[in-house]
């Protein structure tokens, strides 16, 4: 039974392009997020062939778009495949609740970003200050904690 | 709907007695117009007024120099040496661009009218823009848009990465280095001073009075007033004296609306642009290019779960046939 579960989770090309997709969306989520801030140029990170791109702030944010709406389809995918397919076999670990809930947190605060970039004025300038800040500290932890689960090869599902 | 009116209703009682002057004075304007149309404020120059005295220049220091950067030296060495240093502090009396000492500044055009040369002089500040990428695109929220649309600065939590800079169409704000919170983090490695640009004076906006450069201007170049309005009032203008309109749409509109008699392309090419000179020509509207894509936002989770759907039918198909 185990072997079964692991082979439909694990094994599956369809799952693990998705989870290669996955990383790679993280990656540049994260890499164009910290674009963000006026850092590749001034530490040479944009001098780097190829990386030129991340020293414009419009074409960073437009790439942090696209990749936070392809995020988005990645994690609905995931959620509706583990709770309607996958749940019966498989358990969420601690490490994977901390990284769904961290998740769940850079995804709400990257939403009220979309709609605060919008021609309206709709939140304070002091909520603006705490989104900012907890966009990125969602991100830092989510990244540390992802490390954390890489070197001691945590999953974020185990059979039950 | 003038001068006078926005003056008026500005000295008795700010923006909300001059919304209520100009809401009342337009019949429908209310519903035919954006809720930031009736909230923020725009200003109105006509350019063909502007005698380029300067007094809007004087008045604007002259209200502004307590809120002017006070840096302190030596500037802490700056790691990498690429981020370098800006120190207008001894040039403080530079009064022909914009910088951290000098928010408004006259431009000056030599253009063609009816066939006869004719120096123009153009008030030039901020834009103040409808969605002002400066404060929008900040990634601390050091820039802030108040409700009456003032884009402004505040000098506590700038770190000076200069981004708003980078973003803005006009080159507006303006760097000093050895001012602000920087200097208590890191100094040497992250920051580096305090972003400086025209607040519109909101503070005696707050306080129910004009903009300085407003007060002062003895030609009555600048009108203020809830932003359908002065968009009204510079079509009117316009076809009086069959000129052209600058602000309306650029950068998807800015609250700094700019009437000239001759075409702003000619302005462009007979202005000095540069490093705090800022241009006057086209200016697309950049924070749309992103804000298109968030419609992809919502499409993509549906597309995510009708992907799930898909797999999930397919593989309780093939457990049937197994079965």
């Amino acid at each position: 039974m185990k072997t079964a579960a692991v082979t439909l989770t694990h094994s599956n090309r369809q799952n693990r392009s998705m989870r290669y997709l996955y990383v790679l969306t993280v990656f540049c989520m994260a890499l164009t997020g910290f674009g963000q801030m006026p850092i590749y140029k001034r530490y040479y990170l944009s001098d780097i062939p190829g990386f030129g791109w991340l020293a414009n702030f419009w074409t960073t944010r437009y790439v942090h778009y696209a990749g936070a709406a392809l995020l988005l389809a990645i994690v609905a995918y995931m959620l509706v495949q583990h709770v309607i397919l996958l749940r019966a076999r498989f358990k969420m670990t601690p490490s994977g609740y901390l990284r769904g809930i961290l998740l769940l947190g850079i995804v709400l605060t990257g939403v009220l970003f979309v709609i605060k970039n919008f021609p309206v004025l709709v939140f304070s300038p002091e909520f603006i200050i705490a989104l900012n800040l907890s966009h990125l500290g969602f991100v830092m932890i989510f990244l540390l904690v992802n490390l954390y689960c890489l070197i001691f090869k945590k999953r974020w599902t185990k059979a039950r | 709907m003038g001068q006078d009116i926005s003056r008026r209703a500005f000295l008795k009682g700010g923006f909300a007695a001059a919304a209520g002057v100009a809401a009342g004075s337009i019949p429908g304007a209310a519903a035919a117009v954006g809720p930031e149309e009736q909230t923020q404020l725009a200003t109105l120059l006509d350019i063909s007024k502007c005698i380029g005295c300067g007094a809007c220049v004087e008045a604007c220091t002259e209200t502004n120099a307590r809120k002017y950067p006070n840096p302190k030296k030596p500037f802490p060495k700056m790691v990498p040496a690429r981020a370098r240093v800006s120190d207008w502090s001894d040039k403080q009396d530079v009064t022909e661009r914009l910088t951290p000492y000098n928010w408004l500044y006259i431009q000056h055009a030599s253009v063609d009218i009816n066939g006869e040369e004719t120096e123009l002089t153009i008030p030039r500040r901020c834009m103040h823009c409808v969605n002002p990428p400066c404060v929008k695109l900040c990634p601390w929220g050091a820039a802030k848009q108040l409700e009456n649309g003032i884009s402004r600065i505040d000098p506590e939590i700038c770190l000076g990465g200069s981004k708003c800079n980078a973003v803005c169409p006009w080159d507006i704000p303006q760097r000093q280095t050895g001012v602000g919170l920087y200097l208590d983090i890191l100094p040497n490695f992250a920051g580096n001073g305090v972003m400086f640009k025209c607040d519109r004076c909101y503070d005696q906006i707050e306080a129910g009075q004009l903009p300085a450069c407003i007060e002062a201007c003895p030609e009555d170049v600048q009108t203020i007033g809830p932003r359908a309005d002065i968009i009204k009032q510079a079509h009117k203008l316009a076809r009086e004296i069959n000129g052209y309109i600058y602000g309306e749409t650029e950068n998807g509109g800015t609250n700094t609306v700019y009437v000239s008699p001759v075409p702003f392309e000619e302005l462009d090419v007979a202005i000095e642009k540069g490093k705090g000179k800022p241009h006057l020509a086209a200016a697309s509207d950049r924070m749309a290019d992103a804000n298109t894509l968030a419609a992809a936002m919502v499409i993509a989770p549906l597309a995510g779960i009708a992907a799930a759907a898909r797999k999930i039918y397919n593989y309780t198909r093939k457990s049937k046939e197994r079965a």
